[in-house]
């Protein structure tokens, strides 16, 4: 195709991803930078309903006086990358000095919030993508072996896990394992353990949540898979047959490797939306024991009376990082592949 | 509820310009844009406001929990889109802050007779706020409970957790405890209340400087700790809504809970009148016998956008002067602790009315203090499930507080 066909055609989708993607990553990398203007205090007498009394506020028209003069605030530079909310330099620095064993040290590193929130995200993802993966294919496998008949009903009820609402499906889910909830009822019965709480321990917390993921997720990889069989080919498959291979072999030998970039595909967008976990973490309650780094985000920018922009522009651009560094294997793997092809 | 609530206003509206029985506000025309939360004492107050509305004085009103996100932007526009922010004592900060409210001195002069002083939000001597209720957290109990196993009403916390333990031991309830013990903005809020009890302070005075990090502090942690012993293994996911319907199913005997939910616990549209009619309101606990209740007083009340016409603020005061007027509270005196004129206090007000008349102190309104709320609430839950010390927890609450307070300009 020449040059010129090529750019005719790709010009509005480029321009739109300068515009919504381009531009919003750079003006959030760029607000990172700063923070905001050191506050002018005055003590003055403040009175309320329950009585009066000398306390801090802030000057106001001084204030507007300085955002006016520099709307982005104080220039931080990658300050607020190495805060103790964020990468934690000095804090690091300090336990491994004041630290006397491995086990201490990654204790304390746990405890630091960016480290925490990492922690889970990254076991989320490693957890979850794998397992996506397996029961979709599983379910593709025997949705496809099934008699026309079902086949239409048995799809649909596949996918409704994709078709609710995250933050809805997490709902229902956060109602049926409560201990007056049918799962969590039952499972109290058949432990015979009238405390058993999944909401309480932090372990079944991650537990609740990985399999919430693994639920949420698998129809989307089944979908995809399910297209895929349709179009392996049955000459390969029926020759398998012939050559005496059972069923178990013609899956590991024929549709598997046939079906390779799909694992390709799907452990991509997996890794993409998993490391970026959030709806579950609201929908079940469960930020004692689980953060991710986008409840971080959401959290600096909602929990306080005013936004920490800044910080949230932080967290979001090591997400963006933590994402490329993820991708970085599949990513390489599809260049050489379209390397080789080509 | 947004969309519901605006409809109900419009319909009040257009049946005041259809010139029914509604009182006249005296107002020549503006436009009255109120945002508020969306409890039913702050509706009782819009659609009174609304009452105003005529062919040349347009009221509306958004009444949403995410008001508190909404209001800085709104208000910064210019003009902005909200002549009216209702606000509570957290809330009016960042509206100071960003300097988006406008002194009242004159329209307090002018229309204000209805007003008591107390009711005057004072600011550097500048009149810049109206409140007309108040809020705080305080004891729910059960009588009959309680009676009938020969317990006093508790009025600190060691005392009611010697009552839950009796009535553990006598095989009354399990669990008898329930607090809001959420992380995040309820359990941050719970630590504010016990640590208000103590009589300290949560900054070094004229300081950003954090100044939790005390004996008090330190108690204050390790009665929250013991006080989950005595709470439902699933305490960390309660919130003030989640309590309501473990009470209706007589599952706890002692609660704190909020006054402006009062009504709803002992009214007769509880789902559970058995439970209802012996659920009793007093003071919140002290922390210590003969201390000041562990409860925050709040107020809840409005106040007028800067970045608006004189004409439309002029209009926004008289109709909101209409809103809490004590009309409307003689309509609605059950649905809050009202600081209106000729308030006479209702079962539901017990509580807060208590924990008043004990000395309990206002929430902090420094510019800080909603830094403060957030690291409590992100750092006191792994103390309290066991994972690591009251000393670390301490150490993770100024850490994040400090990070925070420097970003946000208030310490170097």
């Amino acid at each position: 195709m020449p040059h010129k066909t090529f750019l005719a055609f790709i010009w509005p989708s480029l321009l739109a991803m300068i515009l919504f993607i381009a531009i919003p990553i750079f003006s959030v990398a760029y607000q990172s930078l700063f923070i905001q203007h050191e506050q002018v205090l005055v003590t003055t007498e403040t009175c309320s309903p329950f009585g009066c009394k000398k306390q801090v506020t802030v000057d106001a028209a001084e204030m507007r006086r300085l955002r006016e003069e520099q709307p982005m605030g104080r220039y931080n530079g990658l300050g607020t990358y190495t805060n103790s909310s964020h990468l934690a330099f000095d804090d690091i620095n300090e336990i491994f000095r004041t630290s006397q064993n491995f086990g201490e040290i990654r204790d304390k590193i746990m405890n630091l919030p960016f480290y925490k929130a990492l922690i889970f995200t990254l076991s989320y993802t490693f957890i979850v993508t794998p397992l996506v993966i397996v029961f979709g294919f599983i379910v593709a496998v025997v949705v496809n072996s099934l008699p026309s008949l079902f086949k239409g009903p048995v799809i649909f009820f596949s996918l409704l896990p994709m078709i609710v609402t995250p933050l809805v499906g997490a709902l229902v889910l956060y109602w049926m394992i409560d201990s007056r909830g049918i799962i969590g009822a039952a499972l109290q019965a058949l432990f015979g353990d009238p405390n058993l709480s999944l909401k309480a321990s932090p372990t079944l917390t991650w537990v609740t949540l990985f399999a919430y993921g693994v639920w949420h997720s698998s129809p989307f990889a089944f979908v995809v898979f399910y297209a895929g069989l349709q179009t392996v080919p049955a000459d390969t498959l029926e020759s398998a047959m012939v050559d005496g291979a059972n069923r178990w072999e013609r899956i590991r030998f024929v549709t598997l490797p046939y079906l390779m970039p799909l694992v390709t595909f799907i452990a991509l967008m997996q890794l993409m939306d998993n490391f970026r976990v959030f709806e579950p973490i609201i929908g079940f309650s469960a930020a004692a024991s689980a953060t991710s780094l986008s409840y971080l985000i959401y959290s600096d920018l909602r929990a306080s009376d005013s936004p920490l922009f800044g910080s949230a522009a932080a967290t979001s651009l090591l997400t963006i990082i933590g994402v490329i560094i993820l991708l970085m294997p599949v990513l390489r793997r599809n260049w050489r592949e379209f390397n080789r092809k080509s | 509820m947004k969309f519901t609530f605006k409809s109900t206003v419009a319909a009040c509206a257009l049946i005041a310009s259809s010139g029914a029985s509604w009182a006249d506000c005296g107002i020549e025309s503006g436009s009255v844009r109120i945002l508020s939360n969306d409890f039913e004492a702050l509706h009782a107050v819009a659609d009174a406001a609304a009452t105003c509305a005529s062919a040349t004085v347009e009221v509306t009103a958004n009444a949403t929990e995410e008001h508190k996100n909404l209001q800085v932007p709104a208000l910064t526009s210019n003009p902005a889109t909200y002549t009216v922010a209702v606000v509570a004592s957290n809330s009016i900060l960042p509206l100071l802050n960003d300097d988006l409210i406008r002194p009242l001195d004159d329209y307090v002069a002018k229309w204000g007779g209805q007003l008591q002083e107390n009711q005057l939000i004072r600011i550097d001597g500048k009149i810049m706020a109206i409140a007309f209720m108040a809020n705080a957290q305080h004891l729910f109990y059960r009588k009959d409970i309680l009676e009938a196993n020969g317990i006093a009403v508790p009025t600190t916390y060691a005392e009611m957790m010697a009552a839950a333990q009796k009535l553990h031991d006598a095989g009354v309830m399990d669990t008898p405890i329930a607090s809001s013990y959420m992380p995040g903005w309820n359990l941050a809020a719970e630590f504010v209340n016990s640590y208000l009890s103590t009589g300290n302070e949560f900054f070094v005075p004229g300081t950003a400087e954090l100044a939790i990090n005390n004996a008090d502090g330190l108690a204050v942690l390790e009665t929250m700790k013991a006080m989950t012993g005595y709470m439902y293994s699933d305490w960390a996911t309660y919130d003030a809504n989640s309590q309501k319907p473990v009470w209706e199913a007589g599952e706890i005997a002692l609660a704190i809970n909020w006054g402006s939910r009062a009504g709803a616990f002992i009214g007769d549209e509880s789902s559970a009148p058995d439970i209802a009619a012996q659920t009793a309101l007093a003071a919140a606990p002290a922390m210590s016998e003969g201390g000041l209740p562990s409860a925050a007083l709040w107020w809840d009340g409005f106040t007028i956008a800067k970045n608006i016409s004189d004409e439309d603020a002029e209009a926004s005061f008289r109709a909101m002067m209409v809103g809490v007027s004590p009309e409307m509270m003689a309509k609605h005196a059950d649905a809050a602790v009202w600081l209106i004129k000729g308030y006479e206090p209702t079962p539901a007000a017990v509580g807060v009315i208590a924990d008043v008349d004990q000395g309990a102190r206002p929430y902090p309104m420094v510019p800080y203090m909603g830094l403060l709320h957030t690291a409590l609430g992100d750092n006191l839950i792994e103390y309290l499930q066991g994972k690591e010390s009251a000393e670390q927890a301490m150490a993770d609450i100024t850490a994040a507080y400090n990070a925070a307070a420097t970003e946000a300009g208030y310490l170097k």
